[in-house]
């Protein structure tokens, strides 16, 4: 027989001032395995732990049952308790009655206390069948993958190597530095965005404890929490970027040339290539589709003039497979392409731009030297007409979500063009201003008052090319007057899209993503950089739209978050976990599917399901799946539930 | 299936021109129509008023007229093909209120009449470059542009025919027949609908955006699918229409007179501007892009060529 002991917390009036405790507590004690009940102002409270404690000692009670609030609140200060006076926390158990009796229930007090007493009733019932359970340990490995180089994985890989432990960066691209690499200048102060961020660049190359692998893709992640198996491919660079001096004399002398991504097509670069002058690392690489050799054998320049013989025409990809313990994933967004807005032209008027190729137009390093020239024949433009929310806020042409950036970026281009073109004016299309960081309104407002940006509140019908001109027809609702600009030159702030190849990264890592593409997080507000998956986390736009401060806030989370999981040798998992009746289960993989961890798998020679207790969440969804009811859930069995329903 | 015609409450009368060029056309690629026997108005303007289905009553007369015979339903005026068309949609989407409707008008219509445009069967039927082949008359004189005006396309979901901020199928078929495209800006532009009726300034000013910018690019022929815009461009375009710079046409007439149609069944008799003159220069001219013989492709023939070329430039 077991000996159960029930506690009914007060909780100041919240609950006692409902139900009728002296009520409940003769009814509790009447209850068949309790030989224990009291009730006290705060339990929380150290007295109140105190006789807790001194109960299961004195009554040898092997079960408790506590009523009071969520067990959200105070579940993990009293199965504290419960262990220093001996007994295994999982034979501790809360009943909600606050949240879920006294607080609802506050006009009909007798129908509380009832409610009460039931409650109380199912959960002893409940916990004479509870076992004790033991979590397991997992050894941790003290690496962290991060994936993707922009300022957001840089900042994670930084952090987390200033921490103490190895950092595996791997970036797809040639260089790091992401989108932030490509941009002029930045809201809301100004700065270059080079001169903040090459520093950067230059010490996550340099870092004793990151290694960088470019030009590299994440093909494969097995394992879980504290021991990830990845395979990483390194993509064929022709060149050995180990040997290679990067003096750039190939780069010099090829002739094969092709539109350059990181202009965004607004000049050409070599088949041989870095993406900047900045680059890091700055040893190229050849782009096999459009180089001479590579394509029909002919050429070979690159070769003969590289008095290193850093060019290997023969190299191929390259496979590591390294184990981490944790893993964040910080790989960014791209654009929505023009090609979507026929009514703008569908990105055939040379002279409709996207926000990132203006951020080039206006960059030293750029195809213009910064200065801001229009693309069609290189003039001047006089008139320049920004439009925001181009996709944004519009699901049916684009996305739902509002891009977040856009508004702060065109102010800020707006207010850099002014800065180059004096006698220039230029217009803003908006819907909305949303300009809710630091300093952020007071830089739109000045925006409008020193460089004279005029805004129009409204949307923008129509782009088409006439007389040389882009004619932008538009509205202003405000003033209810149709517009119409004869401009040299527009710019659309394109909403911002989870990075290409975003969905297979989730898939790979099996970590959900929102409607929206973007990746989940646990929960909104209380885990925001952390999955559903423990061991993996989440930094800068790959998560959300979100500014550079932002981003590297989220990066620097994310690498304590990495830090705190790396801090221990080992780690604790679940103990409530699933478990499989062998003799039950038929092998159809309905758990599998439903597992939203990956812990479920098919052993096919056994012809079973089996759990892997290191990433079982305990969440329960493979035993609602389970047709032959094969699989429990440790310590809240179907027997305990209908057991529970019984006393209710 | 067989295609019944209706011919709407214009084409009989002010747009005969289309009406008689459109019937044309049909008989000379083999296009079998039926004018429906009984047909009453299509309801003109589709009413906004989604939530009652009532107001849609007349074109689902028409629709269950069709049905009982088990065919489907042609027209040409984009006013009767856009009512028509979003009627039936209208009609699929309250399928609780079918019982009453059909007890009202007497008939079991299910909503499943398809609803065509001659445009589309030119376009998914017969097929540009069939059609290229059948041209008698290339018209290389022609510079045709094309003008879509709100309702051949709209709404997209409900009417789904071309994309309608990017529209190709009077392109292309102008192409087929031989004739210079001209590209402009506003060719998807509104030519001013009824405002015609009440604002004569507005409408003028809107029209004559539309056909300067067309005259700019070069365009001798303007071509509609509707009975509204040609009546507008005609009426409302000043000088030039005066001046006889530009001639508005249904895109039939045109057809019908490429596919070698007699002339009298060529429509061209209601028009405010000396066509004739313009149709024989065209016609004595050589074709622009050689009917018949080229397929006509997508998009404008300035980007075919582009495309072309690069892979030359690779290797030379
Ligand atoms: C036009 C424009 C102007 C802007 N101006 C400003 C400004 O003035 N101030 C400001 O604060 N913010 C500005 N921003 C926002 C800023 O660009 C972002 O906040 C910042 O770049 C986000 O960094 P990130 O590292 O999260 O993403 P990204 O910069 O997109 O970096 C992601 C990195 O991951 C890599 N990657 C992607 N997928 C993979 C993969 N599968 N495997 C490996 N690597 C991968 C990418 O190649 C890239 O290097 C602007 C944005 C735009 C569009």
């Amino acid at each position: 027989m077991r000996r159960i002991g029930v506690f009914c917390c007060w909780c100041g009036s919240n609950i006692a001032g409902v139900l009728d405790l002296d009520l409940v507590l003769q009814e509790a004690g009447k209850l068949p395995g309790v030989v224990h009940a009291e009730y006290y102002k705060y339990f929380c409270s150290q007295p109140g732990q105190d006789m807790i404690e001194e109960a299961i000692r004195d009554n040898e009670l092997d079960g408790v049952v506590i009523a009071a609030c969520s067990p959200g609140m105070h579940e993990g200060t009293f199965r504290k308790a419960a262990e220093r006076a001996g007994m295994n926390r999982f034979q501790l158990e809360i009943v909600n009655v606050r949240e879920q009796c006294s607080w609802v229930h506050q006009l009909d007090k007798e129908a509380a206390t009832e409610k009460a007493i039931r409650l109380i009733a199912a959960m002893v019932e409940k916990t004479k069948q509870n076992e004790p359970l033991t979590p397991g340990t997992a050894p941790v490995v003290q690496r962290a993958l991060v994936i993707g180089a922009g300022i957001s994985g840089m900042q994670a890989a930084l952090d987390i190597a200033d921490g103490g432990r190895e950092v595996v960066l791997v970036e797809k691209e040639p260089s790091i530095g992401g989108h932030m690499a490509q941009l002029s200048e930045t809201f809301p102060t100004l700065d270059c965005s080079q001169c903040i961020m090459t520093p950067r660049m230059v010490e996550v190359a340099q870092h004793e404890n990151i290694r960088l692998m470019t030009y590299s893709n994440v093909e494969e992640v097995t394992g879980s929490v504290g021991n990830f198996h990845v395979k990483i491919r390194t993509k064929a660079a022709y060149v050995d970027r180990d040997t290679c001096t990067g003096c750039g004399l190939c780069i010099e002398k090829c002739p094969a040339k092709a539109p350059s991504e990181f202009s965004r097509g607004l000049e050409t670069r070599k088949a041989i290539y870095v993406n900047s002058p900045q680059a890091v690392p700055n040893q190229p690489v050849i782009d096999a589709e459009h180089c001479m050799y590579l394509t029909d054998g002919k050429c070979g320049v690159c070769k003969k003039v590289c008095e290193i013989g850093a060019i290997d025409y023969e190299q191929t990809d390259r496979m590591e497979e390294i184990d981490v313990g944790a893993i964040v994933v910080a790989t960014g967004y791209d654009l929505y392409e023009q090609e979507n807005f026929p009514e703008f032209g569908g990105g055939e008027i040379p002279d409709v731009i996207d926000g990132l190729q203006f951020e080039r137009l206006n960059s030293a390093s750029g195809p213009t030297q910064g200065r801001i020239l229009r693309p069609s024949d290189g003039e001047e433009p006089k008139q320049i007409v920004f439009i925001q929310c181009c996709g944004s806020r519009d699901p049916e042409n684009g996305v739902a979500y509002c891009s977040r950036i856009c508004c702060m970026y065109t102010g800020k281009q707006a207010m850099l063009y002014k800065h180059k073109v004096h006698d220039g004016q230029a217009y803003v299309f908006y819907m909305d201003i949303r300009a809710g960081g630091k300093g952020y309104e007071e830089f739109i407002q000045r925006g409008i008052e020193e460089t004279n940006t005029i805004y129009f509140r409204g949307r923008v019908s129509r782009l088409y090319r006439e007389n040389g001109k882009v004619m932008v027809s538009g509205v202003d609702t405000l003033s209810g007057e149709t517009i119409e600009i004869p401009a040299d030159m527009v710019v659309l702030a394109t909403a911002i899209l989870p990075s290409r190849g975003a969905a297979e990264v989730a898939d790979k890592l099996n970590i959900p993503t929102s409607d929206s593409g973007f990746f989940a997080e646990a929960h909104v507000k209380l885990r925001p950089v952390e999955t559903q998956r423990r061991g993996i986390f989440l930094a800068g736009c790959g998560q959300a739209p979100k500014d550079i401060p932002d981003s590297v806030a989220q990066a620097g989370c994310a690498a304590s978050k990495a830090l705190g999981l790396l801090a221990s040798r080992t780690l604790t998992t679940e103990a409530q976990v699933a478990v499989v009746d062998e003799e039950r289960c038929a092998a159809c993989g309905m758990c599998v599917t439903a597992c939203p961890y990956g812990s479920r798998t098919l052993d096919e020679e056994r012809n079973v399901a089996e759990v892997d207790e290191s990433l079982c969440e305990g969440c329960g969804a493979c035993v609602a799946a389970c047709l032959n009811k094969a699989c429990e859930l440790k310590n809240l069995t179907s027997r305990q539930i209908s057991t529970m329903l019984g006393e209710l | 299936m067989k295609t019944y015609y209706y011919p709407g409450c214009t084409l009989p009368d002010k747009a005969r021109d289309f009406d008689t060029s459109a019937r044309a056309c049909c008989e000379l690629l083999g296009l079998e129509l039926e004018e429906m026997e009984r047909w009453v108005c299509c309801g003109s303007a589709f009413k906004l008023d989604h939530k009652n289905i009532m107001q849609h009553l007349a074109p689902i007369r028409n629709l269950a007229e069709v049905h009982k015979e088990g065919g489907r339903l042609m027209t040409l005026c984009v006013f009767c093909y856009n009512s028509l068309k979003r009627a039936n949609y209208a009609f699929l989407a309250e399928p609780d209120k079918h019982e009453v409707i059909n007890d009202f008008i007497e008939s079991d219509y299910d909503g499943k009449v398809p609803v065509v445009h001659l445009l589309e069967m030119l376009k998914d039927e017969v097929g540009f470059e069939a059609l290229a082949e059948k041209v008698k008359r290339p018209l290389g004189g022609l510079r045709v542009a094309p003008f879509y005006g709100c309702l051949l396309l709209r709404p997209q979901e409900e009417i789904g025919f071309e994309d309608p901020e990017n529209p190709t199928v009077m392109e292309k078929l102008f192409e087929a027949l031989g004739a210079e495209v001209v590209s402009y800006p506003h060719r998807l532009e509104c030519c001013g609908s009824y405002l015609s009726l009440k604002d004569r300034d507005h409408t003028t000013s809107m029209v004559t955006r539309v056909l300067e910018s067309a005259v700019e690019a070069g365009a001798n022929a303007i071509v509609t699918s509707c009975p509204m815009c040609n009546f507008n461009f005609e009426f409302f375009g000043g000088e030039l229409v005066a001046r006889d710079t530009i001639h508005t046409f249904y895109f039939t007439e045109l057809l019908a007179l490429a596919l070698g149609a007699d002339r009298k069944l060529c429509g061209l008799e209601q028009h405010e501007t000396d066509v004739d003159r313009l149709i024989d220069e065209a016609l004595a001219a050589p074709a622009t892009a050689a009917a018949g013989s080229e397929t006509a492709g997508s998009g404008t023939s300035g980007a075919r060529a582009s495309g072309d070329q690069a892979p030359d430039a690779r290797n030379g």
